[in-house]
């Protein structure tokens, strides 16, 4: 089982709350797939208001996990401001922090990450860093005090799907004991057996599901594929091989010709 | 005679007081402290958009708001105007108008030229978009005012806030966001946008631009105005607008076209939509009160079929 901060879970797939039709659709998904874990992203006006937490009312009684999140930050303040905020709103220790370098590409800041990782590892948070597979910054947030790696496969809302095979594959090889979880850049759940394949502990996910057709039943399909490159990875899956290698046994076959 | 008293000059309440008025109803409605200003049909963008607004949300908003649309075709016919929607995106998510494609009908894709013929002012700006030629659009300030002159004009009658409610057989209440505090199932969702004025541009219909982080519109208006909107942030905070929020909304107008940077700003505007958690409109009715509310983005869109459905209840059809 996969354990987050000593929080044993079951289910491989967390989803993101943004951009679903409506609030109603964003429940159903999460029931429908069995989602034990939810991010769910602040704003500052979004604390303002007198039942501004009317949003947040109604995602609190899924009865998952909350994983805040830094989303849409572009400084090591604002994430630690908007960090703070979130553990008020919500009563956890969890962040997922996401500082986000550049406005049109969205790739993680990962200087200020390591620094911001420091500052809110001391004020107790347990930190899940929105990172790239680059394996000197994972290894300089695990030095902070990071527990969990969640490195990109792709950029943020480009449903490319695995980009860098070979990164993802010498990050877990590199990282065998550290859980690590794929955000972002996910748009088919093919995309999601495949990273499960590789050994990948878990996916987080937003808009291949929110922006779907039917974002229910893409949620269940995306569960399911979790579910099988999982089962497959833990199976123990055959190396392909240039030649073909017969299904039946030819030892001991009559020899006609 | 049944006596009617209907809460609310937003556009819930306005079109049921019309829809049940024409029908011969005895209407009486009530106006809002701060007259039009307080409701978010105030700020709203007055696209009729049936299909568009079927990308992110569900069948029935679609066929709710072709039925909406016949009906100010058949109230208000000269304020309505039919030059259809056109939907762009920036050469970097040009992905995203395909995927927009995919999930709604009544368009056809238009190539550079055909968008040049459509909007002269972005000719050579932009090389495919989505032309939804049956959508409408209106001006909401105009359509909230006509409403109320017509009403008041022919009979209706307009009273203070806080009527002795007990000499009415039927009460309305569509008082949108005031309800936030007493519906539980209610929740505001803050809008803001922008009224700017330029001569340099002219545009004949809303201009969508397909954005992942949030769709932003912009609706020419009479008088050289251009309504730019809109931001949804979970939150009934109704303080004062962000930067960050007009920022996204300059950049886009930017972005449709360079001289929206030489306009003058003539209003930040900031709305509260009340809705319900499925972002549908709800018609409840509690003893001798039907309360109408959580049109959500889509009051002019659906108030009509609401009205119809409420005068169908109230008249016992």
């Amino acid at each position: 089982m996969l354990s987050l901060y000593n929080q044993n879970i079951s289910s491989r797939l967390l989803l993101g709350t943004a951009q679903y039709p409506s609030p109603a659709i964003i429940a159903e998904a999460v029931r429908n797939s069995g989602v034990e874990i939810i991010t769910i992203s602040l704003r500052r006006e979004t604390a303002g208001g007198k039942q501004g937490e009317r949003f947040q009312e109604l995602i609190k009684t899924l009865n998952v996990h909350l994983l805040p999140n830094t989303a849409g930050c572009f400084s090591i303040k604002e994430a630690v401001i908007t960090a703070r905020l979130a553990r008020d709103l919500f009563n956890t220790k969890w962040i997922k922090l996401e500082i986000i370098g550049n406005q049109d590409t969205l790739q993680p800041h990962v200087f200020a990450l390591i620094e911001a990782a420091k500052i809110l590892i001391d004020e107790g948070y347990e930190v899940f860093p929105y990172t790239t597979d680059d394996l000197i910054v994972a290894e300089k947030l695990i030095d902070a005090g990071c527990k969990v790696l969640m490195p990109w496969c792709a950029p943020i809302g480009s449903a490319k799907g695995i980009r860098d095979i070979d990164g993802l594959r010498s990050m877990r090889a590199y990282f065998p004991d550290i859980p690590l979880i794929v955000d972002a850049g996910i748009g088919r759940p093919s995309h999601a057996v495949a990273i499960m394949e590789l050994g990948y502990d878990a996916i987080l996910l937003n808009t291949a599901v929110a922006k779907a057709g039917n974002p229910i039943q893409m949620a269940k399909a995306f569960a399911q594929a979790i579910n099988a490159g999982r089962l497959g990875f833990e199976a123990g899956m055959l190396e392909p091989r240039d030649v073909a290698v017969p299904s039946t046994p030819v030892i001991g076959r009559a020899v006609f010709s | 005679m049944n006596k009617i008293l209907i809460k609310g000059t937003g556009i819930g309440g306005l079109t049921a007081a019309y829809e049940l008025f024409i029908r011969g109803a005895d209407v009486t409605i009530t106006t809002l402290d701060n007259g039009f200003s307080n409701s978010a049909s105030w700020y709203a963008g007055g696209m009729l958009a049936p299909y568009c607004e079927r990308e992110g949300t569900e069948q029935i908003i679609e066929d709710l708001g072709i039925k909406g649309m016949k009906w100010w075709d058949q109230t208000l016919p000269e304020f309505v105007l039919h030059n259809g929607t056109l939907v762009i995106a920036t050469a970097r998510d040009i992905a995203e108008l395909d995927r927009f494609s995919v999930r709604t009908k009544g368009h056809e894709k238009v190539d550079a030229r055909e968008l040049g013929n459509l909007e002269p002012c972005l000719a050579g700006r932009f090389q495919k978009g989505l032309f939804y030629a049956t959508e409408a659009h209106l001006d909401p300030r105009e359509i909230l005012r006509e409403l109320k002159n017509r009403l008041e004009h022919e009979g209706a009658c307009f009273v203070a806030p806080n009527q002795d409610e007990s000499q009415y057989d039927t009460i309305i209440d569509a008082t949108g966001r005031e309800r936030l505090s007493f519906d539980e199932e209610l929740r505001g969702v803050r809008g803001e946008m922008l009224l700017i004025r330029t001569s340099d541009i002219n545009l004949s219909r809303p201009i969508r631009l397909l954005h992942p982080r949030i769709p932003l519109y912009i609706v020419p208006r009479k008088d050289n105005l251009f309504m730019i909107g809109a931001t949804m942030i979970e939150t009934d905070n109704c303080g004062p607008a962000t930067a960050y929020s007009m920022m996204e909304l300059l950049n886009a107008a930017y972005t449709v076209h360079s001289a929206f940077a030489q306009a003058e700003i003539i209003e930040i505007g900031i709305g509260i939509r009340p809705a319900y958690a499925d972002n549908l409109p709800r018609v409840k009715r509690i003893d001798n009160t039907i309360f109408i509310n959580g049109f959500y983005r889509h009051g002019y869109l659906l108030a009509p079929a609401i009205a119809v459905q409420v005068a169908d209840m109230v008249l016992n059809y």
